[in-house]
């Protein structure tokens, strides 16, 4: 179980702002997953390797090549404020 | 013929023999989407413009004698898959006016076998529900009754077919995101070994879960879908450097010898027991077409369902990230400074369910919880894989429910999050495992479909296939069609 000092800690952790208004829901919401996953306490897991990965497979390597070409002016097409060659943001230096 | 509930090769008899042209075709499914979506909401966007002009080159291609099994088969496509140029949203708000720019590997594949895209197809957002119903864009209406869910996070493509608005189209299964919502609106849904397809351009919600897949009317065509989806992609690291069999010729292989397990913990509380009837007559019919029926053991299987819901959160909050309001997606208005522009642009972005995943998989890798939770998840994982291996000793094909109830009420379950977690309890260890499965339909349940699950050995997608056929040419549930979109 988390507590609302905990919550303002996920929150700056996952940069997610908590509404005041849904505050108690979200701690309620989150509390109740913990609680159905608190039954992995039951289980016999010593000296279990855990398995990051379905696969277990060596990682592929590529040749250290250029294989793709630049699109920087289609991707930054996407972007919500771009000028010049930049993304922009607020100011973080002052 | 029918067009509406023709199936891929069915379809492609027609085509080659000229009886109708791709451009006819794909304004038949067209014309049914603007007649019909308005009742169901599956599709995000629909894509006339590139399906009529992709249907030209069908028909070039069909007329000179180049084509493929997928040459002029109008398709739709989970708005989770990149495609050059084509808004693509995953349901977010965040992404709500996302172009894609560039095409994802399996797209591409389909787009190459000269089949047609009709749209991008509803889900829940970021793949991220049982039941459709946390979509930016709506809730999706199963059409077999439209007051009740398609089932999840796939309920867009299930549905789309289900109301006969595309010939097939493609999914996601992260804990059962194709097999429950393929459940729930009686068609056939494939969620192959992971690996197997392509992850490149596929929006990510849990690394290694997530794997692309199909639904189809049979598993024929399942099969032919998946020659082309699958197959080694050098952008996608943890995809499989191996050949891809012919999955359609191993179809026709009578069941004579073929060994099915049976697991007790399938079985238990929670299933419906009209559900429960309906797969066990299933089973059955599967032992008089000459399979040995067994039981076996998957002793861990209750310790799913803790596992993935720690899993998933954790890789989930990783990848949701780079949602941050500055190289693409949705951006707060006026941020006053970096960290608000983060903050606002994510909390206005995400919904509900998002928000809470990625804070419990922050949770679940933070200092001093990751022992407890993320790493005793991946060790349970190993146990889950471990009892899949021991049971593959035995037999080649593991049966049971793919859901414990049919299509449920729209709204039913939106303020219950276990009993909605709970829809993925029989689909979620063979997704943890990374073995393939699939759903197909064996009855109705007061008038709603209900699905069988098959689970299989690694890369034994063409044993699957030959199971769930074989069954499909003795049984005409997968032929079932809701009455309104008939």
């Amino acid at each position: 179980m988390i507590s609302n000092e905990e919550l303002d800690l996920l929150g700056d952790l996952a940069q997610l702002s908590l509404d005041p208004d849904s505050r108690e829901s979200t701690l309620a919401a989150i509390n109740e997953v913990l609680e159905l996953v608190a039954t992995l306490n039951a289980a016999e897991c010593e000296n279990v390797k855990p398995l990051a990965h379905p696969l277990e497979t060596e990682q592929m390597l590529r040749p250290d090549a250029v294989s793709e070409t630049n699109q920087r002016d289609k991707f930054s097409q996407v972007a919500p404020l771009f000028e010049e060659g930049l993304y922009l943001v607020p100011k973080v230096i002052e | 013929m029918n067009l509406n509930n023709a199936t891929i090769s069915e379809l492609h008899q027609l085509l080659i023999s000229k009886a109708i042209s791709a451009k006819e075709l794909t304004k038949h499914f067209l014309d049914r989407i603007a007649e019909h979506d308005n009742q169901i909401n599956s599709f995000i966007t629909v894509t006339p413009d590139i399906a009529l002009e992709q249907a030209k080159a069908a028909d070039r291609a069909l007329a000179s004698g180049k084509h493929t099994m997928l040459t002029g088969i109008p398709l739709a496509h989970k708005d989770i898959f990149c495609i050059d140029g084509i808004r693509t949203t995953a349901g977010s708000k965040i992404l709500a006016d996302f172009i894609a720019p560039y095409t994802s590997t399996c797209i591409d594949k389909l787009n190459n076998a000269g089949s047609i895209t009709l749209g991008k197809t509803n889900m829940d957002e970021f793949a991220m529900g049982s039941s459709n119903e946390s979509s930016f864009f709506g809730p999706v209406s199963n059409p077999w009754d439209n007051t009740k869910v398609p089932g999840g996070s796939s309920g867009g493509s299930a549905a789309s077919l289900a109301a006969s608005l595309c010939v097939a189209s493609t999914g996601t299964d992260t804990g059962g995101s194709i097999r429950q919502p393929a459940s729930m609106c009686g068609l056939t849904g494939l969620k192959p070994t992971y690996g197997r397809i392509s992850r490149w351009g596929m929006i990510a919600f849990a690394s290694s879960l997530d794997q692309a897949g199909s639904f189809t009317r049979t598993a024929e065509d399942a099969a032919i879908l998946l020659e082309y989806m699958a197959g080694h992609d050098n952008k996608d690291s943890t995809s499989l450097n191996l050949s891809v069999p012919r999955y359609t010729a191993a179809l026709s292989k009578p069941l004579a010898g073929v060994k099915i397990g049976l697991c007790s913990d399938y079985f238990k509380e929670g299933l419906d027991s009209e559900v429960e009837n309906l797969v066990l007559e299933g089973i059955r019919e599967l032992g008089r077409m000459g399979a040995e029926i067994s039981e076996i053991e998957l002793p861990h299987t209750k310790f799913s369902l803790s596992s993935y819901y720690v899993i998933a959160p954790a890789e989930c909050s990783a990848n949701l990230s780079r949602y941050d309001g500055v190289r693409y997606g949705y951006r707060c208005d006026n941020p006053v400074n970096l960290e608000d522009l983060y903050k606002r642009s994510r909390s206005e972005g995400f919904g509900t369910e998002v928000k809470k995943r990625i804070m419990v998989g922050t949770f679940a890798l933070s200092a001093g919880y990751y022992d407890a939770y993320y790493r005793k998840a991946q060790q349970i994982r190993r146990l889950i894989k471990n009892d899949f291996i021991s049971a593959f000793k035995q037999v080649d094909v593991i049966v049971g429910p793919t859901a414990p109830g049919t299509a449920f009420p729209l709204g039913a379950k939106t303020n219950d999050a276990v009993s909605m977690y709970l829809q993925d309890i029989y689909t979620i260890a063979a997704s943890l495992a990374g073995v393939p499965a699939m759903s197909i339909p064996v009855g109705l349940s007061k008038g709603l479909p209900v699905g069988l699950q098959l689970i299989g050995n690694y890369l034994e997608e063409a044993k699957l296939l030959q199971v769930a056929h074989q069954f499909q040419q003795q049984t005409d549930w997968h032929k079932q069609q809701p009455q309104s979109f008939m």
